[in-house]
């Protein structure tokens, strides 16, 4: 839960074992496209090597009699203008169309890898100069590439297969160095280089072996490209001239007689679609599967199987204070994700109140609902997640009732949210005082200017240094320490009774936290704001936070004092956390406490008390039956059945 | 201007001189790939354009004036001294000025290339952003697979495919555009058409790509907090985003748009240079089809460089990160 993955570059290839390799290109059939593609471009290939030998004189045969005529059952797609059977010449032209194509592709991939790999046989300065003049033809557009080289090797198949062979060259060149730049890059080939291994010896052994596959892949790809250039050239009557002809030539004639005969442009115009189709998508379909095996998804806790609808009735958290003094009222709240098998909840049966300035901690290990709860309580989990309550009140507005729009300008201006990540938080294309200053025009009617102003003088207000000018900037020219500061300012744009703080020092380093934790501090103090922090770590909450909420599977399990949290917590999960964090006097020959075993998976929740599992104290009772959150005289509240045994010592 | 704004200015100002100082290597080098395009010719280019039945002091005669005969450096000199001059050689054939042919043919070109790719562009945002907010977090599947396969279709399909069925359908089914040249504003509907179809479909299906993977970025959620309506949200904190990873393929669709009036000039009967330079190539006549080739190919040159520049105003990391 508390993991931000920063989208970064996928790797070109990943190392291969070989034997899995074949499994894999097999597994591509099974995918509906990839199985279409491959079973297409079969067909296309068997039609190249078996239509010349059957066909080929009755394509050529004159019939002065039928000429140019429509399609007719002789003739499914009529005959040119010597009376030739256009079907039978779409169907022959398949050999000349697939295999010219071919070997300008294998021309294509050859002449690449060769000018690809001379960058790392002939050291680095002569190397980047190639590799420039790689980018610079590549900027260039295949069909003008080729239209250049067409004038240099002449009209003609001969001077067509040259031509888009060496246009098609830079492409794979530059795919050459990328590949090589990242095999290189391994540690078994530096150690290879560091131990005096030639650089051919290098290239042969490493990389050129490690990069074929996908070589393979786009060089398919490749080939629809080429095949779609043949027929462009042809078409333009730069490629194979008379009496030879591909489906470029028949479309370039066919195109005169449309008006007589829409077929005869129409079939050889579709075969060219299907066969450059066919090459296309099974490449492409191949990159996918071993490509990138695991992208897509969503967040962690969208991807849960499984089903549990467990929690009990709890007692709402009524003992403490009176309704109107209340910022945020939850009774039962609970998320909900759909599952493979059902729907999972990872959050169930929440109930907590936080007062007018009163700072509220929420502790928990990865995973055990905490910023889920957060989020729902701002408002912000997104579909597919659903977000129950009996009652969800933010100063004594209803939010589950109404639409999204008649809250926005109340939890605009008053709700504050800091996110764990400041470096991926903000807009990375706005200035940063755009960013604070949006909040204002939106909410609270401020024009473009005053909003602007307003932004600044937040700035000051979180101690960014020289606010105005920070203001100008965007967010990568702030540190991370500034960034979360900013953030915190963001949400004082508006007069928050409420801050959300989900995580928001855990990606700082130390010294910044302590500044960040005290700014939160001071704004509490100074607008009797009330903060809800969220943390894994005991001490960032024992420092900011009154009260102390410890979340275990989804649910509340305790909710003391922090100042008692060190001596009078009662559910043995708390003990174990406050046990797990180091002080100045733990013993660092000692090993850390760390809590045995695993949280509960969502999907998985035992029966009974979730925590029965790792706790040093649980019986049958526990495993057989959920403890209800039940509160105190004095309002604390723990979920456990034996809460009141002392400790033994 | 304040000294706010000096420190990112500094930056872009460094940034734009580099970045023209890599076009000016790159025009250089493309000089040099046309200069030496009539060089590497098997044979001899003016016999070749002449033919095998002209006369042999006619051939001498015109590689006489056209300089074929001083040392290749000379010759190289030369070609760039006219070049600044503006001068880049004479037709072979009709015996006119080539800058003089490219004037004539140029504004037939530039029309339809420019309106093709304004139409790319205004059909392919719209239909890239509301499929990427329709298909965001995995939703609505169908919809996803239905567009992507038909955009990779449309994508894939070369410019002269579909100047056949349009050709069909409004020229010969229903016979309202017409199918050939340029005479009024009706004539441009279809070579456009044909030209912006593909580019379109590519850039719709980039633009979805991107905006579904920005809609899961953490300052999406940051702008869902600050509780902005939705156009907000998508319009401008995701699309500029977005726009970024898509205009640098789309200028390499740009590009490829300008090689594409080739194809769709020659289905046409345009009056522009793409079909100028077939015509030169068919028959040889080699100072047209260099003129041509230079021009297109300092053009895609110029345009990858404004992209560049689009870029590092929209995302002013991208002007950093390329040093």
């Amino acid at each position: 839960m508390a993991t931000t993955s920063i989208p970064g570059s996928v790797p070109a290839t990943r190392a291969v074992s070989r034997s899995s390799t074949s499994a894999r290109w097999l597994a591509v059939l099974r995918t509906p496209v990839g199985a279409a593609a491959g079973l297409l471009l079969i067909g296309f290939l068997a039609l190249s090597i078996i239509a010349p030998p059957l066909w080929a004189d009755d394509a050529n045969a004159v019939d002065t009699d039928s000429i140019l005529q429509g399609p007719s059952a002789e003739h499914l797609v009529g005959t040119d203008n010597l009376g030739r059977d256009l079907f039978l010449r779409v169907l022959v032209a398949s050999a000349s169309s697939i295999q010219l194509a071919l070997l300008a592709t294998g021309l294509a991939v050859m002449a690449g890898v060769i000018l690809g790999s001379v960058p790392l046989l002939v050291g680095p300065r002569l190397g980047r100069l190639i590799t420039s003049a790689i980018n610079i033809a590549i900027a260039f557009p295949g069909l003008l590439l080729a239209l250049f080289f067409a004038v240099i090797f002449g009209v003609g198949s001969t001077g067509a297969v040259l031509a888009i062979g060496a246009a098609g060259a830079p492409s794979f060149a530059r795919l050459m160095l990328t590949l090589t730049a990242s095999v290189i890059e391994r540690d078994y080939v530096s150690a290879a280089r560091i131990a005096g291994v030639g650089r051919v010896r290098i290239l042969l052994r490493h990389v050129l072996p490690n990069i074929g596959e996908p070589l393979v892949v786009n060089a398919t790809i490749g080939a629809g490209g080429a095949l779609l250039a043949f027929a462009s050239l042809s078409f333009l009557g730069l490629g194979v001239q008379p009496p030879a002809y591909d489906w470029g030539q028949l479309l370039n004639t066919g195109l005169n007689s449309i008006y007589r005969n829409p077929a005869a442009a129409f079939a050889p115009g579709i075969a060219v679609v299907l066969a450059g189709l066919a090459f296309n998508m099974l490449g492409e379909s191949i990159a996918q599967i071993i490509g990138a095996p695991t992208i897509r998804s969503g967040s962690p806790t969208h991807r849960r199987r499984g089903l549990r609808t467990a929690s009990h009735p709890l007692p709402p958290e009524e003992s403490r204070s009176t309704t109107s003094d209340r910022v945020l009222d939850v009774v039962d709240l609970s998320v909900t994700f759909p599952g493979a098998d059902g729907p999972v909840r990872p959050v169930r049966g929440i109930n907590l109140t936080v007062q007018r300035g009163e700072a509220v901690g929420i502790v928990g290990e990865s995973g055990s609902g905490k910023s889920l709860t957060a989020l729902a309580i701002a408002r912000l989990v997104e579909e597919p997640g659903q977000v129950d309550a009996e009652r969800l009140e933010f100063l004594g507005v209803d939010l589950l009732s109404g639409s999204e729009r008649e809250h926005r300008d109340l939890l605009g201006t008053s709700l504050a949210v800091v996110f764990q990540d400041p470096m991926t938080s903000f807009n990375p294309t706005q200035r940063m005082g755009r960013q604070l200053a949006e909040v204002a025009e939106q909410h609270q009617g401020m024009n473009r200017r005053h909003a602007f102003l307003r932004a600044i003088d937040r700035l000051r207000a979180v101690r960014v240094p020289t606010p105005a000018l920070r203001a100008q900037q965007y967010p990568h020219q702030f540190s991370g320490g500034m960034r979360q500061r900013a953030m915190i300012g963001m949400g004082l744009m508006g007069s928050p009774a409420l801050i959300v703080a989900d995580e928001p020092t855990t990606a700082l380093d130390p010294t910044v936290q302590q500044q960040v934790l005290r700014l939160l501090a001071s704004i509490r103090r100074a607008d009797d704001v009330a903060i809800l922090l969220i943390s894994h770590d005991v001490s960032v909450v024992a420092e900011l936070c009154d009260r102390v909420l410890v979340m275990y599977a989804g649910q509340i399990v305790e909710d003391l004092p922090v100042a008692e949290l060190t001596t009078r917590a009662r559910h043995p999960y708390t003990r174990a956390l406050i046990a797990a964090v180091p002080t100045m006097r733990t013993d660092l020959g000692m090993p850390l406490n760390a809590i045995p075993g695993l949280p509960v998976d969502p999907a998985h929740v035992p029966v009974g008390c979730p925590y029965a599992a790792r706790c040093p104290r649980a019986d049958d009772h526990c495993r057989g039956e959920d403890p209800p959150l039940v509160a105190d005289a004095a309002g604390r509240r723990v979920a456990c059945w034996h809460a009141d045994e002392r400790e033994e010592s | 201007m304040t000294a706010r704004g000096m420190w990112t200015d500094s930056v872009r100002v460094r940034y734009l001189v580099r970045r023209t100082g890599r076009l000016l290597v790159s025009l250089l080098v493309l000089l040099t790939a046309a200069f030496l395009m009539i060089h590497v010719i098997p044979g001899d280019p003016v016999r070749g354009a002449l033919g095998p039945t002209a006369p042999a002091d006619l051939v001498a005669a015109r590689r006489e004036s056209l300089g074929l005969n001083d040392p290749l450096a000379v010759q190289y000199l030369n070609y760039l001294r006219h070049l600044l001059a503006g001068d880049l050689g004479t037709s072979m054939i009709s015996g006119l000025p080539v800058s003089e042919m490219l004037a004539q043919r140029l504004p037939a070109t530039l029309s339809i290339a420019l309106l093709a790719f304004v139409g790319a562009v205004a059909i392919a945002v719209p239909l890239g952003v509301g499929f990427g907010v329709l298909t965001r977090n995995g939703r609505a599947r169908r919809a996803e697979l239905g567009f992507t396969s038909v955009s990779s279709v449309l994508g894939t399909i070369p410019e002269f495919l579909f100047a056949v069925g349009l050709v069909y359908l409004f020229g010969v089914q229903w016979q309202i555009l017409p199918v050939a040249g340029r005479s009024g504003p009706e004539s441009y509907v279809l070579p456009v058409l044909c030209l912006a179809i593909g580019p379109a479909a590519l850039l719709a299906r980039i633009l979805r790509v991107e905006m579904v993977a920005i809609l899961t970025a953490d300052f999406i959620r940051t702008a869902r907090a600050k509780r902005l309506p939705a156009p907000i949200i998508y319009l401008r904190h995701a699309l500029p985003n977005a726009l970024t990873a898509t205009l640098t393929i789309g200028g390499l669709l740009l590009g490829s748009m300008i090689a594409g009036t080739i194809l769709v000039e020659s289905v046409f009967a345009w009056p522009g240079l793409g079909s100028t330079i077939v015509q030169s190539i068919l028959t040889k006549d080699y100072p047209v089809a260099q003129g041509i080739v230079l021009f297109y190919g300092a053009t895609v040159l110029v345009l990858t460089m404004v992209v560049d520049l689009i870029l590092a105003a929209l995302d002013p990391r991208s002007a950093i990160g390329q040093s």
